[in-house]
C-alpha cells in the first residue's frame, strides 16, 4: 500500500493556497524564532563553552549549595502549594456543586474566581506582608506581636495558595458538573452515606482530576517569580535564584544551566500531566450529567461548610481591598488617618507613572490583538486543517505552557543580546519595545490558543467545508465563517492578553532596558525596597485598568456578541 | 425561469480510485476505498449506498477534495481534477448539518457561493429568489437559519448548492437529521428538483429504502470496494451476495440443490421438495434462494410445508416467521383481510411464483 499520491496530492492543494502557504511559513518561523531557539540557545550555551562540549557548567552550578537548596525549596513550595490549592479547590468547587448556599456566598465565590484574573499575579505578597509582616495591621495591630516573620516558606505557601486555588476551583466546579448525579444517587439508594458516596464514587471518579489540577498549580508555582521574590526574604526558589545570578552574579552561563534544570522539571510534569492524567480524565468523566442534581440541605453539612468557604473568602477578598486601602493611609503602620491621595499624586508627579503606564499600556495593547490573532490562527489550523507541519505548530504552541516566563526571559538574553547563536545578526532588536511585545505574546499565545481551540471545536467542521466547497479560499473561509463564529472568544482572549501583559513580569523584569518603565516592574522595585504605599497606589490603579477592560468586554459580548443574537432569535 | 437551469451537467469517472488510512489503534494502514471504478453519466442520480465505514462518504469526499485519492484519478466532464482544492471544483455538497451559516440570514446563505464568484449585485438577487421559489422557501430571504425548521434548513442548503449550478450535486446523508414523516417528503422533493434541472446528483445514504426511491443507479458499497452497482430494481431482485440481498431489504435464503434447467426455470431441491426459481444462468450442486418475504403467500396448500413460529399483525400486512425444514423464514403476507391468520403452533404451506426467487451460488 502505497499512500504517496495522496500526501502528494494534498501538498500540491496545500501549494495552489498562497494564503495558507505563507501563514504556515510564517507561523512556523515564528514559533521557531521565539519559543523553540530562546530555549536551545539555553541548552546550547550551558553545554558548550569556549573549552568546547562539557558538562562543566552543569557541574558548577550543581556545587553551589545556594543552587541545590533553591531547587529542593523549589520542589517543596510547589507540591505543598499543589496540594493546599487542590484541597481548598475541591472544597469550594463541592460546596458550589452539591450544597445548597445563599444567593451572597455564591456571590463571595464568583469575586474570588474573578480576583486573580485582574489582579497582577503578586498583589497578595504585598497585602500578606501589610496585614501580617512585622509592622502588620493584624499582627502588630491588631495581636500586638512585632516580630512576625512573615518572609520566607510559609509566606510563599500561603501567598501562592490563596493566588493559584481559584484555578483550581475552576477546574473542579467543571468536572463535579460532568458527574452524572444517578451514580451517586445509585449508591445512596444501596445504603451509603453521604461521605461513603464521596468516597466511593465521587472522589475515585475526581481522583485524575485532581491530579491534574495539582500538578498544574505545581507547574504554576514553581514557575512563580514575583511572589517569592517579594515574600521570599533569603528563602530562594529557582526562579528567583536564576534572577539574581544575571542581575547579582552577572553568571550568564550559570543562569542558562540553571534555567534549563528548571525547565526540564517543569516540561517533566507537564507531560505527565499533558499525556497522561488530562487523558484519565477525559476518560472517566466524558459524560453529561442526565438531570439536575439534588442540593444536600442538610444543615449539619451546608452550615460548616459555608462557614469554612465563606470566611476563607472573605479573607482572601479583604487581603486583596487592602492594596487599594494601603494606597490610602498617609503611613502604613504608623498613622492611618486621615486618608489621602498623596501615593496616587507621587506616582505621577514623583515617580513617573504617567511614563510607566504608557508604556506598559502601549505594549500591552499592540501585543493584545496580535495575540488574539495569531492564536485564532492557530487554532484553525490545528482544528479544521490537516497539513504537514500542524503536529509541530500544535506541539510548540502548547509547549509554551510549560515554559516558566524566568526561564523565556534568560532564553531571550542569551538568545537575542548578541543576535541569532551570538553572531549579531537580529541583535538590533534587544532592548526595544518590539522584543517586549514578542515577549507578551508568546507568554499569553498558549491560553488563547488553548481557548481557541476547544472554542473552535464546537463548531461543525462542514461549515467551514462547505464555505470552501462553494469556492471560498482559506482567508476567504477564515473571515466570513470562523472568525464571525468566534467573535466572543476572540474578544475574551484579546481581553486575556492584554490583562496577561498588563500583568506580566517574570520574563520581562529580565528584558527590559532602561527606556521602558512598566508598571509591575515598577510595583515590584518599591514593594522591594518597603515602599508598600507607592506600591500599592501602582497596583490599584493597574486593578482598576484591568477590571475596567474586563468589564469593557463583558459588556461588549453582551450587547454586540453573537450568543446573544442566536439567544434573542431563539426566543421569538 | 432563466438561472434555475442548470448549466451543462458533468459526468463524473472515478478511475481505480484508492484511500488510505491508519486504523489509530493498531497503527496498520488499511484500505478506506479499494480500487473503485465508477462512470457517472451527466444528468444522472447516482446513490453510494452501504453500511457505515463502507468508504461511501470517503469517496464523496474525494470527489469534492477534501480528501486525496491515494490511487487512481478523478475526472470531471472529462478533466483530470485530482490537484485541485475544493473551491476550485465544480462540485456543490450538501452536508448532513446542512452546515448554514449561523451568522447569515437565508438570503445571505444562499448568496454566499455567488458573492465569491463575483455575480452582479441584481442577478444575485434575480437568481437567490429564484432558487428560494424552487425550494419552496419564498418570504423566508430575511430569517436567521436558527429560526427554521429542520426541513426548512434543509432546503436552504439544498437552495445554497444549487445556485451555483455546479456541474455536479453531492449529498452526504442529507436528511438523516429528519424525522421519518419528513424525510420521505424530502427526498421526492431532492428528485424532483434535480429532475427538473437536469443537474448531475451523487448522494450518498445508508438507509436503502431512501436510495431505491431517489436513485437512478445504486452503488452499494462494502468495505471499501463495490459490492453491486445497478439500477433499484435490478439490485432488489438480482443480488449478486447474500450481503447485497439482505442490505436492500428483508430477505430470506433457503439452502438447495440445483436440479437442471425446465425451460426458463431452474429445478431445485428444498428440504426434499421440489420448487422452480426463475435463472437466465445454468447452476448446478447446492446454492441458496434468495426470496423477498412479501414474495411469499402461505396458505393450506402449497409448495414447502412449514410451521408457524410467529404470527402478529403489522396493520398492513400479517407477519409471520415460520420454520422451513432448519430455516427460518420471514414472510409479510400483504393485505391478510379475508384470508385464513394461521396462529403459532399452526401447519402451513408456502409458495412462491419462480420469477420472484433469485438463486445464490452458496
Amino acid at each position: 500500500m502505497a499512500r504517496g499520491q495522496g500526501a502528494a496530492l494534498d501538498r500540491k492543494k496545500l501549494m495552489a493556497d498562497p494564503i495558507m502557504m505563507t501563514t504556515i511559513v510564517l507561523l512556523i518561523t515564528f514559533l521557531t524564532l521565539f519559543i523553540l531557539y530562546p530555549l536551545a540557545i539555553l541548552l546550547v550555551d550551558s553545554l558548550y563553552g569556549s573549552e568546547g562540549f562539557s558538562f562543566a557548567t552543569f557541574s558548577r552550578i550543581f556545587q553551589m549549595s545556594s543552587f541545590r537548596r533553591a531547587i529542593t525549596n523549589t520542589l517543596k513550595v510547589g507540591f505543598v502549594v499543589g496540594i493546599l490549592s487542590t484541597l481548598l479547590g475541591l472544597l469550594f468547587a463541592y460546596v458550589e456543586v452539591y450544597v445548597r448556599m445563599r444567593r451572597f456566598v455564591g456571590g463571595l465565590f464568583k469575586v474570588v474566581s474573578m480576583l486573580p484574573v485582574v489582579s497582577p499575579p503578586f498583589v497578595l505578597s504585598l497585602s500578606m506582608i501589610m496585614l501580617f509582616g512585622r509592622s502588620g495591621l493584624i499582627t502588630r495591630f491588631l495581636l500586638g506581636i512585632y516580630d512576625n516573620n512573615i518572609y520566607g516558606y510559609w509566606g510563599i505557601v500561603i501567598v501562592q495558595t490563596l493566588t493559584f486555588f481559584p484555578v483550581c476551583y475552576m477546574m473542579m466546579k467543571g468536572l463535579l458538573k460532568n458527574i452524572d448525579p444517578s451514580m451517586e444517587e445509585a449508591s445512596r439508594d444501596m445504603g451509603a452515606s453521604r461521605w461513603k458516596v464521596f468516597t466511593t464514587v465521587t472522589l475515585p471518579l475526581l481522583l485524575p482530576g485532581l491530579g491534574n489540577a495539582f500538578l498544574v498549580t505545581f507547574i504554576e508555582s514553581i514557575a512563580d517569580f514575583a511572589n517569592p521574590m517579594i515574600i521570599g526574604g533569603s528563602y530562594d526558589t529557582l526562579a528567583t535564584t536564576i534572577y539574581l545570578q544575571i542581575t547579582g552574579a552577572m553568571d550568564k552561563e550559570g543562569a542558562a544551566a540553571m534555567a534549563v534544570v528548571l525547565l526540564c522539571i517543569t516540561l517533566g510534569m507537564f507531560a505527565v500531566q499533558k499525556y497522561y492524567l488530562e487523558k484519565k480524565t477525559a476518560a472517566t468523566l466524558s459524560g453529561k450529567a442526565s438531570r439536575v442534581r439534588m442540593l444536600i440541605e442538610d444543615k449539619s453539612v451546608t452550615i460548616p461548610l459555608t462557614v469554612l468557604c465563606s470566611l476563607t473568602a472573605i479573607f482572601v477578598i479583604m487581603m486583596y481591598v487592602c492594596v487599594p486601602i494601603g494606597a490610602l493611609f498617609p503611613t502604613w503602620g504608623y498613622k492611618f488617618t486621615p486618608l489621602t491621595f498623596k501615593w496616587f499624586e507621587q506616582v505621577f508627579t514623583k515617580y513617573s507613572g504617567l511614563q510607566a503606564f504608557r508604556d506598559s499600556f502601549v505594549l500591552s495593547i499592540i501585543a493584545a490583538p496580535i495575540t488574539a490573532l495569531l492564536s485564532m490562527i492557530i487554532s484553525y489550523l490545528v482544528v479544521k486543517r490537516k497539513f504537514r507541519s500542524k503536529g509541530f505548530i500544535e506541539a510548540v504552541s502548547i509547549l509554551a505552557m510549560a515554559v516558566p516566563g524566568t526561564v523565556l526571559g534568560v532564553g531571550y538574553i542569551r538568545g537575542f543580546a548578541n543576535g541569532i547563536f551570538h553572531t549579531g545578526f537580529l541583535s538590533g532588536l534587544y532592548g526595544t519595545g518590539l522584543i517586549l511585545i514578542i515577549v507578551f505574546v508568546v507568554r499569553s499565545l498558549p491560553t488563547g490558543t488553548r481557548s481557541g481551540i476547544s472554542a473552535l471545536r464546537q463548531i461543525d467542521k462542514s461549515i467551514e467545508e462547505s464555505a470552501y466547497d462553494m469556492g471560498a479560499d482559506s482567508l476567504k473561509v477564515f473571515t466570513s465563517v470562523t472568525l464571525p463564529l468566534i467573535k466572543d472568544s476572540f474578544l475574551s482572549g484579546l481581553v486575556t492578553a492584554f490583562v496577561r501583559s498588563i500583568t506580566a513580569i517574570s520574563a520581562i523584569i529580565l528584558l527590559v532596558t532602561p527606556s521602558y518603565l512598566l508598571i509591575t516592574v515598577q510595583i515590584n522595585e518599591f514593594a522591594e525596597k518597603g515602599a508598600f504605599s507607592i506600591a500599592c497606589a501602582f497596583a490599584t490603579i493597574l486593578i482598576i485598568i484591568t477590571y475596567g477592560s474586563v468589564l469593557l468586554m463583558n459588556f461588549i459580548i453582551k450587547h454586540f456578541g453573537t450568543s446573544r443574537k442566536t439567544k434573542e432569535v431563539k426566543q421569538q | 425561469m432563466s438561472g434555475t437551469k442548470a448549466k451543462e451537467p458533468k459526468g463524473v469517472r472515478l478511475d481505480h480510485i484508492s484511500k488510505i488510512y491508519k486504523n489509530p489503534k493498531t497503527g496498520q494502514d488499511f484500505y478506506a476505498v479499494h480500487d473503485v471504478e465508477l462512470d457517472i453519466k451527466p444528468g444522472s442520480f447516482v446513490t453510494l449506498l452501504g453500511p457505515s465505514g463502507c468508504g461511501k462518504t470517503t469517496t464523496l469526499r474525494m470527489i469534492a477534495g477534501f480528501e486525496s485519492p491515494d490511487e487512481g484519478e478523478i475526472y470531471l466532464g472529462g478533466e483530470p481534477i485530482n490537484a485541485l482544492t475544493p473551491n476550485k471544483r465544480d462540485t456543490a455538497m450538501v452536508f448532513q448539518s446542512y452546515a448554514l451559516f449561523p451568522h447569515y440570514n437565508v438570503f445571505d446563505n444562499v448568496a454566499y457561493g455567488l458573492k465569491l464568484r463575483k455575480v452582479p449585485k441584481d442577478e444575485i438577487k434575480e437568481r437567490v429568489t429564484n432558487i428560494l421559489k424552487l425550494v419552496e422557501l419564498t418570504d423566508m430571504e430575511q430569517r436567521m437559519t436558527n429560526q427554521l425548521s429542520g426541513g426548512q434548513q434543509q432546503r436552504v442548503a439544498l437552495a445554497r448548492a444549487l445556485v451555483v449550478e455546479p456541474g455536479v450535486l453531492l449529498f452526504d446523508e442529507p436528511l438523516s437529521n429528519l424525522d421519518a414523516k419528513l424525510r420521505v417528503q424530502m427526498r421526492t422533493e431532492i428528485r424532483r428538483i434535480q429532475q427538473a434541472l437536469g443537474i448531475t446528483a451523487i448522494y450518498v445514504t445508508h438507509d436503502q429504502s431512501e436510495a431505491m426511491a431517489i436513485s437512478d443507479n445504486i452503488i452499494l458499497m462494502k468495505g471499501g470496494v463495490i459490492a453491486q452497482m445497478g439500477s433499484p430494481t435490478d439490485i432488489y431482485y438480482h443480488p449478486n451476495s447474500e450481503f447485497v440481498a439482505d442490505f436492500i431489504g428483508e430477505c430470506n435464503f433457503l439452502p438447495c440443490t440445483v436440479r437442471g434447467r425446465e425451460g426458463q426455470d431452474l429445478a431445485a431441491d428444498v428440504y426434499g421438495n421440489t420448487v422452480m426459481v426463475r435463472s437466465d444462468k445454468d447452476y448446478s450442486g447446492s446454492g441458496e434462494i434468495v426470496l423477498r418475504p412479501e414474495a411469499i403467500e402461505i396458505a393450506d396448500e402449497g409448495m414447502l410445508p412449514c410451521k408457524v413460529e410467529l404470527s402478529c399483525f403489522m396493520g398492513s400486512y400479517q407477519n409471520y416467521h415460520v420454520r422451513v425444514g432448519d430455516t427460518l423464514v420471514k414472510i409479510a403476507d400483504n393485505c391478510p383481510v379475508g384470508r385464513k391468520i394461521f396462529q403459532v403452533g399452526d401447519e402451513a404451506k408456502i409458495s412462491f411464483r419462480s420469477e420472484c426467487a433469485h438463486i445464490l451460488k452458496a
